[in-house]
C-alpha cells in the first residue's frame, strides 16, 4: 500500500478548503445565513455537483497516471484508448433512439458502450498481453467509435436530437443530481482500486516488458486490471458527464515532480489532483459572467491543449 | 546449488533442438554470430520465450511448473536494452530487484548498491548517471534479488574497456558466491579470457560447448563465423586477430 505521502496530504488539504468554497460559488453566490432556501440549494444542487466533479476528476487522474505508467509514455491520455469514445458512442445511441428522456438509460447506455470498449480491447490485446497491440487496438477502437458517433450525428432523426448529442458530447456537470453521484462514485472507487493493484507491475515496467516479466509480473493479469480500472473510472465519468478531456493527460505531469516518479506512487496523488482540478474548473465555468455557461469539457480543453503544446516544446528541447 | 538445463528446446525460426547444461558458481558465455539465437536461448532460460518444443529444467523441475514469482526469486534476468522509462532515484531502481519477494529489504538494496560502488549515487536520479554507472545500477537491480542464477544479455556491450573489466570483476565475485552467471557476449576475447565455459551457437544449433580454448578454437571460429582468425597472447590475456 502506498504510504500517505506529502503530496497526498497537501492535496487532501486543498480539497478540504476548496470543497466548501465550491458550494458557495456560482452564478448566484450563496450566503448560508441570508440566501433564501440556501439549505435546499446546497444539498440538492451544489453538493452533488461538487462531489461529482471530485469523483470524475479522481477517476480521470488515476486512469491517466496508470495509463502513462503502462505505456511508459508521458503523452498517453486515457481517453485515447477506445473506452471513453465507446462510452460516448453508447450515450449518443441513447439520444438517437430517444431513450435519453429516461434519466437512467443515458448513463446505462454509456456504461454498456464502455463495457464493449473494454471487452474489445481485452479480446484483441489480451491474448498476448503485449503493449504495442494494446495501443494500436485502442486507437482503432477509438477511431471506429468516433466515426460511428459522427455518423449518428449526421443522420440524427431530428434537429433536436442532433443538438442534444452535440451539446452532451462537450462534457458538463450542469444540472447533475445525486443520481449521477450514486452511479459514478461506486464505479470510480472500484476502478481506482483496480488501478492501485497495477502499481507494482507498472513499477516493474519501468525496466521494459522483458525485465518486468522476469521479475514475476504476469503481463496478461496486469493488462486485465488496467483495462478494468480505466474502463470503470473513465466509463462511469463519461456516462454521467460526457467527454471531459485532458485531465488524465495533464494531471500526472503536474504531480510527477512531487513524487519519487515511480508509477505506483503517482496513482493516488493523481486521483486527488484530478479531483481538485475538475472541481476548480467547474467552479470557474459557473462563475464566469457569460450569457450561457461555458461547457466544462471545452474549458478543460482550452487549458489542456496549450499545456500539451508546451509539454511537447519542452520535450523537444530535452531531445535536441 | 542446482543446475539450469535446456533440454532439446526449439523456438520456431530461432533455436533448433538445443540442449545445454549450465553449472552454478561459474561464468558461462553464450557466443555466436548475429541471429544465431543467443538472446532467444537466454530468454528461454528465464522462461521468457515461448518454446515450441523441449523444456528448461531448474534442478529436476520444469521452469513452466514454477510460479512466476518463485521463478523470479531464483532467476535474475538483465535484458540487453537497458530501458529505464522514468527518472527514478538509483535506490528505487535497485529496489525493483526486491519485487519478487514483495519487500523493500533496505539492507539488501544497500548491499547491492555497495557491491557495485553506487552508494554515493543512491539518491541521484538515473538520468544523471553516465553509461557505465547506469549499467552498474541495472546490474545492482538484479543483485538486490540475490538470485541463484544471473542471466545477462550483452551486459558489456555499451561499456568502455575499463567499465567492462569492472563489471566482469563484479560478475566473477557473484560466481564465487555460488551464483550461476550466464552471459551473452559478442566480444570473443572477453569470452575467451573471462568465462569458465563457452557455448557457441550457429544458426539455432549448439555448434560447440566446453572450455573457452576448446569452444572458441580457431577451427570453430572459421566454421561458425566464417572468419579466418588467430589467437595471440597468453592464457587469460588473449587477443583475436584477423588474418
Amino acid at each position: 500500500m502506498p504510504r500517505i505521502s506529502f503530496p497526498v496530504l497537501v492535496l487532501l488539504g486543498l480539497i478540504a478548503v476548496t470543497l466548501p468554497l465550491s458550494l458557495l460559488a456560482g452564478r448566484v453566490w450563496i450566503d448560508p445565513a441570508h440566501t433564501p432556501n440556501a439549505a435546499v440549494i446546497l444539498a440538492d444542487l451544489r453538493l452533488p455537483r461538487s462531489l461529482l466533479a471530485l469523483v470524475i476528476g479522481a477517476g480521470l487522474g488515476a486512469a491517466g497516471a496508470a495509463m502513462q505508467g503502462y505505456l511508459r509514455n508521458p503523452l498517453a491520455d486515457p481517453g485515447l484508448f477506445g473506452i471513453a469514445p465507446m462510452a460516448a458512442l453508447g450515450a449518443v445511441a441513447s439520444f438517437w433512439f430517444g431513450y435519453a428522456a429516461s434519466a437512467w438509460l443515458l448513463p446505462l447506455f454509456a456504461l454498456v458502450g464502455a463495457g464493449m470498449g473494454m471487452a474489445l480491447l481485452a479480446l484483441i490485446a489480451g491474448r498476448t498481453g503485449g503493449i504495442a497491440l494494446f495501443t494500436l487496438a485502442g486507437l482503432m477502437i477509438a477511431s471506429l467509435a468516433g466515426t460511428l458517433t459522427s455518423l449518428a450525428i449526421s443522420m440524427a432523426p431530428n434537429a433536436f436530437a442532433m443538438s442534444e448529442i452535440v451539446t452532451w458530447l462537450m462534457g458538463a456537470l450542469t444540472d447533475r443530481s445525486w443520481r449521477e453521484v450514486w452511479i459514478a462514485a461506486p464505479l470510480t472507487i472500484a476502478g481506482i482500486g483496480c488501478l492501485m493493484l497495477t502499481g507494482r507491475g507498472l513499477d516493474a515496467l519501468t525496466l521494459g516488458s522483458a525485465a518486468a516479466r522476469s521479475l514475476g509480473v504476469r503481463d496478461k493479469v496486469l493488462q486485465a486490471w488496467l483495462i478494468t480500472g480505466v474502463g470503470l473510472t473513465v466509463g462511469s465519468g463519461v456516462a454521467v458527464a460526457g467527454i471531459v478531456g485532458f485531465v488524465g493527460l495533464i494531471v500526472p505531469h503536474l504531480v510527477r515532480p512531487f513524487t519519487d516518479r515511480r508509477p505506483s506512487q503517482l496513482i493516488v496523488p493523481s486521483a486527488l489532483a484530478g479531483a481538485l482540478l475538475v472541481l476548480v474548473a467547474d467552479c470557474t465555468v459557473r462563475i464566469l459572467p457569460l450569457v450561457t455557461e461555458l461547457r466544462l469539457g471545452i474549458a478543460l480543453s482550452l487549458i489542456g491543449a496549450p499545456f500539451f503544446l508546451w509539454l511537447l516544446l519542452r520535450m523537444r528541447r530535452g531531445l535536441a | 546449488m542446482m543446475q539450469l538445463a535446456a533440454r532439446d528446446i526449439t523456438v520456431e525460426g530461432r533455436l533448433n533442438g538445443v540442449s545445454a547444461t549450465f553449472q552454478p558458481g561459474t561464468i558461462t558465455a553464450i557466443c555466436g554470430p548475429n541471429g544465431a539465437g543467443k538472446s532467444t536461448l537466454l530468454s528461454a532460460l528465464a522462461n521468457l520465450a515461448a518454446l515450441d518444443a523441449g523444456q528448461v529444467l531448474l534442478g529436476d523441475t520444469a521452469l513452466t511448473a514454477i510460479a512466476p514469482q518463485m521463478r523470479a526469486q531464483r532467476i535474475g534476468f538483465l535484458p540487453q536494452d537497458g530501458q529505464i522509462a522514468w527518472d527514478v532515484a538509483v535506490r528505487s531502481l535497485v529496489a525493483l530487484g526486491r519485487m519478487p519477494f514483495r519487500d523493500e529489504a533496505p539492507d539488501k538494496v544497500a548491499r547491492a548498491l555497495a557491491a557495485l560502488d553506487l552508494t554515493a549515487f543512491a539518491d541521484r536520479p538515473v538520468s544523471t548517471l553516465s553509461g557505465g554507472e547506469k549499467a552498474r545500477a541495472l546490474l545492482a537491480r538484479v543483485l538486490a534479488g540475490e538470485p541463484e542464477w544471473l542471466l545477462a544479455d550483452e551486459p558489456l556491450a555499451a561499456l568502455d574497456i575499463g567499465h567492462q573489466l569492472t563489471l566482469l570483476r563484479h560478475l566473477r565475485a557473484e560466481a564465487a558466491r555460488g551464483t550461476g552467471v550466464v552471459l551473452v557476449l559478442h566480444d570473443l576475447a572477453l569470452a575467451m579470457n573471462h568465462a569458465d565455459h563457452v557455448m557457441v551457437l550457429g544458426e539455432g544449433r549448439l555448434a560447440a560447448s566446453g572450455a573457452p580454448a576448446h569452444a572458441l578454437s580457431e577451427a570453430i571460429i572459421a566454421k561458425v563465423w566464417g572468419v579466418s582468425a588467430k589467437w595471440i597472447g597468453e592464457a587469460g590475456g588473449r587477443a583475436l586477430i584477423m588474418e
